[in-house]
């Protein structure tokens, strides 16, 4: 699903090829109907435990995702589903690993929060907020280490900016040139604060200079947008090592976790509808619309391949049987 | 001290179960004491705390002194025990008891020597380590019967070694090989020192006292009975033979049996002699003299007329294993009417008993021999026994201490009689 | 056999590695120009470069972190704290990434990283650098802990660490740098999860690690000489996992055990060795199983107060006595 589409001239409205464009709505459209079942799925009992919801903030892991090459990495926190998904994950064994069993790519070992897909290049799937960018960056040492142009594009939430790893990862990332982009989707709430609340600077592309460090700030809400910028951090760091620092603004229509309010506490419900309004998906089809790229049938249909696909991952989890009871005590240490 | 057996004048303090400062409750059992015949559990009579303990171990007082106190909670009892009581329910001086009560009957504080583990909270158990544990188990110590000499009077290692080496002790020392022309054989050299000077156990100085004050002041005289066992020998294999699996019948079992209903035909060799009268008993209650590892000691089989020979022989075994394991109940070895000594194991040909006062009589079994006697004319092989009453001549005559063993006689030469 | 000092024990092994396998690199703070804080790395970045001995900031979570990512991506990285007193605060990706990723993943990704570095007290040092941290990372599934006492232990168990595929803590010593011994020649490797017997002895079996390996030693040697006792040293050398086959057969031989630490008492990781003890050995005790740790208070800073605060021959003689009931 995540392969790189060559640079083509594309119309004015799109800015890409009218391909790239279907395809971003088409992998848009998979991670919402997925995320739509998983929500579903909870409810019924089939997942367990915490589950983020990635819904509304999809421009952001597919426009950044498709700009990749298959042996780059990718590593996220604990609201992956959407990146696990756009580096090329296969739906049955994500919904797999939600359900718990076998079959699930972590074996049912890890779960929603615990995503890996190592042939695809994608890293995890990480619990402590800013643990995982450290990992990010190590990831990018090791490409430099070893000589290679591949990138790593790592993927955290507005809140993870104040935690100490993300500090001493930048600083590191930038005095050892690691290629390396830090894109940080601020979708406003840390669970349920505000940015603003605890935030000194809410500009996070404002913290780039500190480590003098590239930085962009990007509407995460338009798929193309994200796109673009996210070829020219991979540019950057393909080239000449550098990371850069992309703050990409979103909004997640659902609450933190299915246990947390979508609104009312923290956020009015006039705010999340407003924000509905700028949903990726609707947008990106109304363009394609106007560039005469796709009709409400081709919307239609697609929206339907995507929930066969989205029905047979849930299935296919269903039917796959719970881990073996010796798995218990497997891969606690490697041979 | 306790008086825990009738006869009982002074005891021996072998083991507390208690320390100073400890809780205990009525029924508890606050140490072993060696008495003139077993070594019985001392009960605390009273809740409170072990105040003081009086007697160590090892150490021996007559009967009526203060081995420990018990007081309740926070009182202190002061020297003079017979003190005011305490106003708490608890009463004082808990160790200090009359004892001339009689019979005393041990009670519920006592525990079979077999018992299982300790139960929870279980007073009684021993403190060792693990490995002293499994020592003793594997060695067949009991491990109550060592001294402890960790912390709390736990068995350690070092005393499993302790009692074993003094089990051991000559045969421990190395041999020392002598050419000696008179005795090519060697033998272990002696350890060194000339003699060894062992002090009398309990039941030594109770055996000690009983036969001096036995043989000396009773009246003794003495009839030997040789008894044919041909046809008691030969209804035993019969009878064994039926039984097969279900028991063996012994010779000791049908001797009992048989002295036993012979009594019940000649009460007066059924009696005790007291100072001013004598008891003829009704009851037939035998006591079967038990060879004991420092000593001697008669269980007594209750009811013997009356009991069927298997039930006998199953007693009479199992109150050997309770005497020789030191844990007969004073009921069990006391009240005997009569008592029988058999030595025939020994092949003693016969032999004289003494008396235990204040029965009458006693007879002492030899072996069962096959010797030449003269049946019809005729030398022929027969088995034969020599049975010897010692009577005691305030109570039994000649002539019904001879009449008595002509009873038992005939019963044993034919076995059906017992049934007369 | 040659005789080297703990350091350059540890150096040949990091040399050692580095040559054999291009993938192994060090990172840590002061590990290339300074020559590493405890001159444990001299030399090797004029040997290897700058790419593969890494100087970093005073950052022990980002670094750490960086290690991690770096073996999760097929590197085999070293990282030194200065001491485990700052790596308290690398302690998230020690325990959350690095011990569990393996698990988490369902086996994608094993972690080929170790953490190295001087552990426990050293002199006058204070609270809050004296720390001894084997209790708290022997805890965690999915770490291997390993505290060598001699430079021979040292050079051959920190050449496991860096081949063994998981995450492997190295606990060293700033007071065993210095000290020295026989180291052999060539290729040395001690494998992880075997203790190693010191001094073979039957009366009391004396259980230690790192730096108590010495003073256990000692203390031997006073049993010997003052109360005819032969103690038997066992050096653990492998906190996590533990040998416990080693332990049981020693307590099985002598019947009684010191445990001698140098963490704090409460949830050391003598507590561990006195489970496998009682479990394992229940029928061998003689006595109850002692330990001798560090005082259970923070380190203090007078001279005469620390040496109280620290295990001791002296104190470990009279545990000796008294499970050998001598008292």
């Amino acid at each position: 699903m995540a392969k790189t589409m060559p640079e083509r001239r594309g119309s004015a409205v799109l800015g890409v090829d009218a391909e790239l464009a279907r395809k971003l709505l088409h992998d848009m459209l998979l991670i919402r109907r997925f995320e739509e079942k998983a929500a579903e799925a909870y409810t019924l009992g089939k997942v367990g435990g915490f589950l983020h919801l990635y819904i509304g903030e999809e421009a952001v892991a597919v426009g950044a995702t498709s700009v990749l090459r298959p042996d780059d990495c990718a590593i996220s926190a604990y609201r992956e589903h959407g990146h696990c998904l756009a580096k090329g994950a296969d739906p049955r064994r994500v919904m797999a690993e939600l359900f718990g069993r076998r079959d699930g790519l972590s074996k049912g070992k890890g779960g929603s929060m615990h995503l890996f897909d190592a042939e695809k290049r994608f890293m995890g799937g990480h619990g402590i907020v800013g643990g995982h960018v450290p990992l990010g960056a190590g990831i990018g040492f090791a490409i430099k280490y070893k000589g290679g142009d591949q990138v790593c594009i790592c993927y955290f939430g507005e809140a993870a900016v104040n935690i100490g790893a993300f500090h001493e990862t930048l600083n590191m990332a930038s005095v050892y040139h690691l290629p390396v982009i830090f894109c940080c989707e601020n979708n406003r709430y840390g669970m349920g604060t505000a940015f603003e609340r605890v935030a000194a600077v809410t500009d996070v592309a404002e913290h780039a200079c500190s480590y003098d460090m590239a930085a962009e700030l990007v509407n995460g809400m338009d798929a193309l947008a994200v796109y673009a910028a996210t070829q020219r951090a991979v540019e950057r760091a393909r080239k000449g090592g550098h990371p850069t620092l992309l703050e990409v603004r979103t909004y997640r229509y659902m609450g933190h976790s299915m246990s947390d309010p979508l609104h009312g506490v923290y956020r009015t419900k006039d705010e999340v509808e407003e924000q509905k309004k700028r949903d990726p998906i609707s947008q990106l089809a109304l363009k394609l619309k106007e560039e005469g790229a796709l009709d409400q049938a081709g919307l239609d249909a697609l929206d339907a391949e995507v929930r066969a696909e989205v029905e047979e991952a849930v299935k296919f989890a269903d039917a796959s049987p719970d881990p073996d009871s010796a798995e218990l005590t497997t891969h606690v240490v490697a041979d | 001290m306790e008086a825990l057996s009738p006869t009982m004048e002074e005891g021996r303090l072998v083991k507390w179960h208690k320390q100073e400062g400890d809780a205990v409750k009525a029924g508890e059992t606050l140490a072993e004491v060696e008495t003139d015949k077993a070594v019985m559990d001392l009960i605390a009579r009273a809740d409170g705390v072990l105040q003081q303990v009086a007697v160590t171990e090892g150490q021996t007082v007559p009967v009526g002194n203060v081995v420990a106190v018990i007081a309740a909670p926070g009182e202190t009892v002061g020297a003079s025990v017979a003190s005011a009581p305490p106003p708490t329910p608890a009463p004082s001086g808990g160790g200090m008891r009359d004892a001339r009560g009689g019979m005393r009957d041990a009670g519920s504080g006592m525990r079979d020597a077999g018992g299982v583990g300790p139960a929870p909270g279980d007073v009684t158990r021993v403190k060792a380590s693990p490995l002293a544990k499994r020592m003793a188990r594997e060695a067949g110590v009991d491990l109550k019967v060592v001294t402890g000499s960790g912390p709390g009077g736990r068995v350690v290692k070092r005393d499993l070694e302790a009692s074993a080496s003094r089990a051991l002790a000559p045969a421990a020392a190395p041999a020392v090989v002598e050419s000696h022309p008179a005795s090519p054989i060697p033998h272990p050299a002696p350890s060194g020192a000339p003699y060894e000077d062992v002090p009398l156990t309990q039941i030594r100085k109770t055996i000690a006292k009983r036969l001096v004050t036995s043989l000396g002041p009773i009246p003794h005289f003495f009839l030997t009975s040789e008894v044919d066992m041909e046809r008691a020998a030969e209804a035993r294999d019969a009878l064994n033979r039926r039984l097969g699996d279900r028991g063996k019948v012994s010779f000791n079992d049908i001797i009992v049996k048989a002295t036993a209903l012979a009594l019940t035909k000649h009460r007066a060799c059924n009696a005790w002699f007291q100072e001013d009268h004598i008891r003829y008993w009704n009851e037939v209650h035998l006591g079967i003299a038990v060879a004991v590892e420092d000593g001697l000691i008669t269980p007594v089989i209750r009811n013997a007329d009356l009991k069927p020979l298997l039930e006998i022989g199953h007693e009479a075994k199992q109150l050997a294993d309770k005497a020789r394991s030191r844990r007969l109940q004073p009921s069990e070895y006391t009240g005997s009417t009569f008592s029988v000594s058999n030595l025939g194991m020994f092949d003693i040909d016969q032999f004289t008993a003494v008396i235990n006062p204040p029965e009458a009589g006693i007879l002492a079994v030899g072996t069962i021999t096959p010797k030449p006697v003269v049946v019809d004319g005729q030398v022929v092989p027969r088995r034969r026994l020599r049975l010897t009453m010692s009577c005691d001549h305030r109570v039994i005559d000649g002539a019904t201490g001879a009449a008595f063993l002509s009873t038992l006689k005939g019963m044993l030469e034919n076995p059906l009689a017992m049934l007369l | 056999m040659p005789t080297l000092t703990y350091r350059d024990a540890l150096n040949q092994a990091l040399r050692e590695e580095m040559q054999r396998d291009a993938n192994v690199f060090l990172m840590g703070e002061e590990v290339g120009v300074y020559q590493g804080a405890y001159k444990v790395s001299r030399g090797l970045l004029e040997e290897f470069g700058p790419m593969r001995v890494v100087d970093t900031p005073i950052a022990e979570l980002g670094f750490a972190g960086i290690g991690v990512g770096a073996a999760m991506a097929g590197l085999r990285p070293v990282i030194e704290f200065m001491t485990w007193n700052f790596a308290v605060l690398a302690l998230d990706q020690i325990v959350n990434s690095a011990a569990k990723l393996l698990y988490e993943s369902g086996g994608q990704f094993p972690i080929p990283i170790v953490f190295r570095g001087p552990n426990g007290a050293a002199l006058q040092l204070g609270a809050q650098h004296s720390q001894a941290w084997e209790g708290w990372l022997s805890h965690i599934p999915g770490l291997k802990v390993v505290a060598p006492a001699t430079p021979a232990d040292a050079k051959g168990l920190l050449k496991s660490a860096i081949r063994d595929n998981n995450p492997v803590i190295v606990l060293e010593g700033e007071m065993l740098y210095n000290t020295k011994g026989e180291v052999p020649e060539g290729e040395y490797v001690v494998p992880i999860g075997r203790a190693d017997v010191k001094r073979a002895g039957r009366d009391v079996t004396l259980i230690c690690h790192s730096k108590t390996v010495a003073v256990a030693l000692k203390a031997a040697e006073q049993l010997a000489e003052q109360e005819r006792v032969s103690a038997e040293v066992v050096d653990l050398r492998s906190l996590r996992p533990l040998d416990e086959a080693a332990i049981t057969a020693s307590v099985a031989k002598t019947n009684r055990a010191v445990v001698v630490e140098e963490g704090w008492p409460h949830c050391g990781i003598g507590a561990q060795v006195v489970d496998v003890i009682q479990r394992e050995a229940f029928d061998h005790l003689d006595a109850p199983v002692l330990r001798v740790t560090q005082a259970d208070v923070p380190m203090p800073y007078n001279k005469q107060l620390e040496r109280l605060a620290k295990p001791s021959p002296d104190k470990v003689v009279a545990a000796a006595r008294r499970v050998l009931y001598l008292d």
